[in-house]
């Protein structure tokens, strides 16, 4: 049996409350048992295909290449039921919730996208699911909260802070504290204490896997450069992680600008922030001198959080990814761009990718980019922002 | 009220200590502190506060009253953004204090103020720690505001080694917690690294008060004593006179906490703010003599 990664260089640990350990404990074994128990891979590859669409294609955006300038290729989690990459992690976790045998199921949301995946898995399973999420992520996000609720889940509201994500995951580590011996809790991102980086990694890896084997199938050869997205970082990592070795692969992360890096208005945990400790680990947080942790600000709900996974950190540390970051503005042009250009409506999460690109053209072979997820959800939040109508 | 410590050593063993070192080390203070209560022949009441709230003022207040009602210890917590081992009654507390613009240095100022007749046991969130300097740098301004001890609830074993070794060097104890989900193998293990007092937490939970004592406390705090040297406390839950009542016949210490701070959330005073814990408390200190 292998082990887990509890730490990333000096990222990551098991930053919580005693009542949690011994189930955090549970869940590593219990990772590490199903990992390599044959008829749960099986179950979950047969799922992975019959029942989110894998594998996801690998689409040469033509339109989009000849704008940019140099050959694009969109990793299409856009297309995996639900609309998102988040059912890659919360299907594989919920299944690990039955085999642990634990009834009930929570999750936090922010863009309402894993609340919906878990809800999902939840369904498909027969398990009772209670999704925490911030009062103003349900006022952004409506259409994702009637969804939960018609796949059977409780969606609790949280009014703490800004009611956004960071407090939403915050009310469902207390609940977990306060439920453990019967619920797993579904983290939607590759952050929290030991295992749940080094699980949701595991679970999103399947993203990377799919687009370097397409790659080599396509072009003969790997790409120039790998880009993502980044708020708490799973599809980054998941689509990072099996070109690690690749060392000509370039991996670009792209963070929430927000108003702007130089303003408090921003996401960019990992360029713009410090060393903490948020939600169970340690890795790059937002936060004030004091060591309060400090509100992020993204347009899109699901990069508006002020921490980062530990694993993330820890790559750019060593340089072997870099990070860099898009601004709302940015980020809703390339919204429009996209949609207009290739037919493709792209979350405001996945535009951040996508705004990056279109100012960093490749320069040589081709580029692969994680198209997270879709934009259906976020076009009320788009033409708030933008004043106006689609077309305009 | 406590003699310079090196009264009993040979002069001129060492060098002589700084004229403003605090004169005994926090794990000897708390140690202190339990034994006059068990040779009282009851449990020690440690009230739990939060630094700040609901203003700086009424928090000075209330650590005074805590002194003057028959508390044994302190635990004053830091306030936090993020407190995660917390119910609703402290984070709020917590947010309210730093709306309020409460600091860590509002915290040691609390301290402060009565550390000379009390021992005083920080709980505080591992980034604070961490965002002041680390360990080492907290245990000094820790010591120097007279703390004797801390708690911090989201360093578990297994992170805390470091830390622990850096509040000793310093003499301030790092007080660890055991849940109800903790193994026994693994209890034992915090219990043998323990400074100062292990922290029960009484109920697979997050702070805040409860109907009623769980049923399997009594057999969660024997076991804890069987393992441990230093005395056991128990916290989480105790609301009310009786509760503590009945934790003391069977812990070391008891520590009420969301009960209090609710009673300073609608005071419109500090001196509204100290009546209003120092009735409960008065209260609890002769339930738990009886």
């Amino acid at each position: 049996m292998s082990a887990i990664e509890e730490r990333f260089g000096p990222y990551g640990g098991r930053y919580v409350p005693e009542t949690l350990i011994a189930a955090l404990d549970e869940l590593t074994a219990a990772w590490i048992e199903a990992r390599e128990d044959a008829d749960f891979v099986a179950r979950l590859e047969l799922l992975r295909r019959d029942f989110i669409g894998r594998p996801t294609p690998l689409y040469l955006a033509q339109r989009l290449s000849e704008r940019v300038g140099s050959k694009v290729y969109l990793k299409r989690e856009d297309l995996a039921h639900t609309g998102a990459h988040k059912i890659n992690n919360a299907l594989g976790q919920a299944l690990l919730a039955e085999r642990m045998g634990k009834p009930r199921v929570i999750a936090e949301t922010g863009a309402g996208q894993h609340g919906v995946a878990t809800a999902t898995a939840c369904a498909l399973l027969g398990l009772e699911c209670v999704v925490y999420m911030g009062t103003e992520d349900i006022r952004r996000q409506a259409p994702n909260v009637e969804r939960m609720r018609l796949l059977g889940a409780e969606v609790a509201p949280v009014e703490a802070g800004a009611r956004t994500l960071k407090e939403a995951v915050s009310a469902a580590i207390r609940d977990w504290v306060a439920n453990v011996e019967t619920t797993h809790y579904v983290i939607g991102s590759a952050v929290g204490p030991a295992p749940y980086p080094a699980l949701v990694r595991d679970l999103q890896r399947v993203i990377g896997e799919e687009a370097r084997e397409q790659s080599l199938a396509a072009e003969g050869a790997l790409p120039a450069r790998v880009i993502a997205c980044v708020g708490g970082g799973s599809n980054a990592i998941g689509i990072f992680s099996p070109f690690v070795a690749d060392a000509e692969v370039a991996l670009i992360g792209v963070e929430a600008a927000g108003e702007g890096l130089d303003t408090l208005r921003h996401g960019a945990s990992l360029g713009a922030g410090s060393t903490g400790v948020l939600h169970g680990s340690l890795s790059a947080v937002l936060a004030d001198e004091e060591g309060q942790i400090l509100e992020a600000h993204s347009v899109s709900a699901g990069l508006d959080y002020p921490g980062v996974g530990p694993e993330h950190a820890q790559l750019r540390d060593t340089g072997r990814a870099t990070y860099v970051s898009i601004s709302d503005r940015q980020a809703l042009a390339a919204f429009g761009r996209l949609s207009r250009l290739e037919g493709i409506i792209p979350a405001l999460e996945s535009s951040h990718a996508i705004a990056w690109l279109l100012e960093n053209p490749g320069e040589s072979g081709f580029d692969v980019l994680c198209l997270s997820g879709r934009g259906d959800k976020d076009l009320a939040e788009y033409l708030e922002q933008t004043g106006k109508g689609a077309g305009g | 009220m406590t003699p310079l410590s090196n009264s009993g050593e040979a002069p001129g063993s060492h060098p002589p200590a700084p004229v403003t070192a605090v004169p005994t080390t926090g794990e000897e203070r708390i140690a202190g502190a339990f034994r006059e209560a068990r040779e009282e022949g009851r449990a020690a009441l440690m009230p739990y506060m939060m630094a700040g709230f609901p203003d700086r003022e009424s928090s000075l207040a209330v650590a005074a009253a805590y002194v003057d009602s028959g508390a044994d210890l302190i635990e004053l917590g830091v306030p936090f953004s993020d407190p995660l081992a917390d119910g609703p009654t402290i984070h709020d507390a917590a947010t309210k204090a730093l709306e309020a613009g409460a600091t860590l240095a509002t915290t040691l100022e609390v301290c402060r103020s009565v550390s000379e007749r009390i021992p005083v046991v920080l709980m505080i969130y591992a980034n604070m720690v961490f965002a002041h300097g680390g360990a080492a740098e907290f245990a000094r301004l820790a010591r120097a505001a007279g703390a004797a001890g801390a708690i911090i609830p989201d360093l578990p074993l297994g992170e805390a080694e470091d830390v622990r070794e850096a509040f000793a060097a310093a003499g301030l104890a790092l007080v660890p917690l055991v849940a109800p989900t903790t193994p026994p193998e693994r209890r034992a293990r915090i219990c043998a690294v323990a400074r100062g007092f292990v922290y029960v937490v009484s109920t697979v939970g997050t702070t805040g008060e409860r109907a009623e004592v769980p049923a399997s406390l009594a057999e969660l705090v024997a076991a804890t004593k069987a393992d441990a040297v230093t005395p056991v406390a128990v916290g989480f839950g105790i609301g009310t006179a009786a509760q503590a009542a009945e934790v003391g016949r069977i812990a070391d210490g008891v520590i009420v906490g969301s009960r209090l701070v609710r009673a300073t959330a609608g005071a419109g005073s500090p001196q509204a703010a100290a009546d209003a814990v120092a009735g409960f408390l008065s209260e609890a200190r002769v339930a738990l003599a009886e």
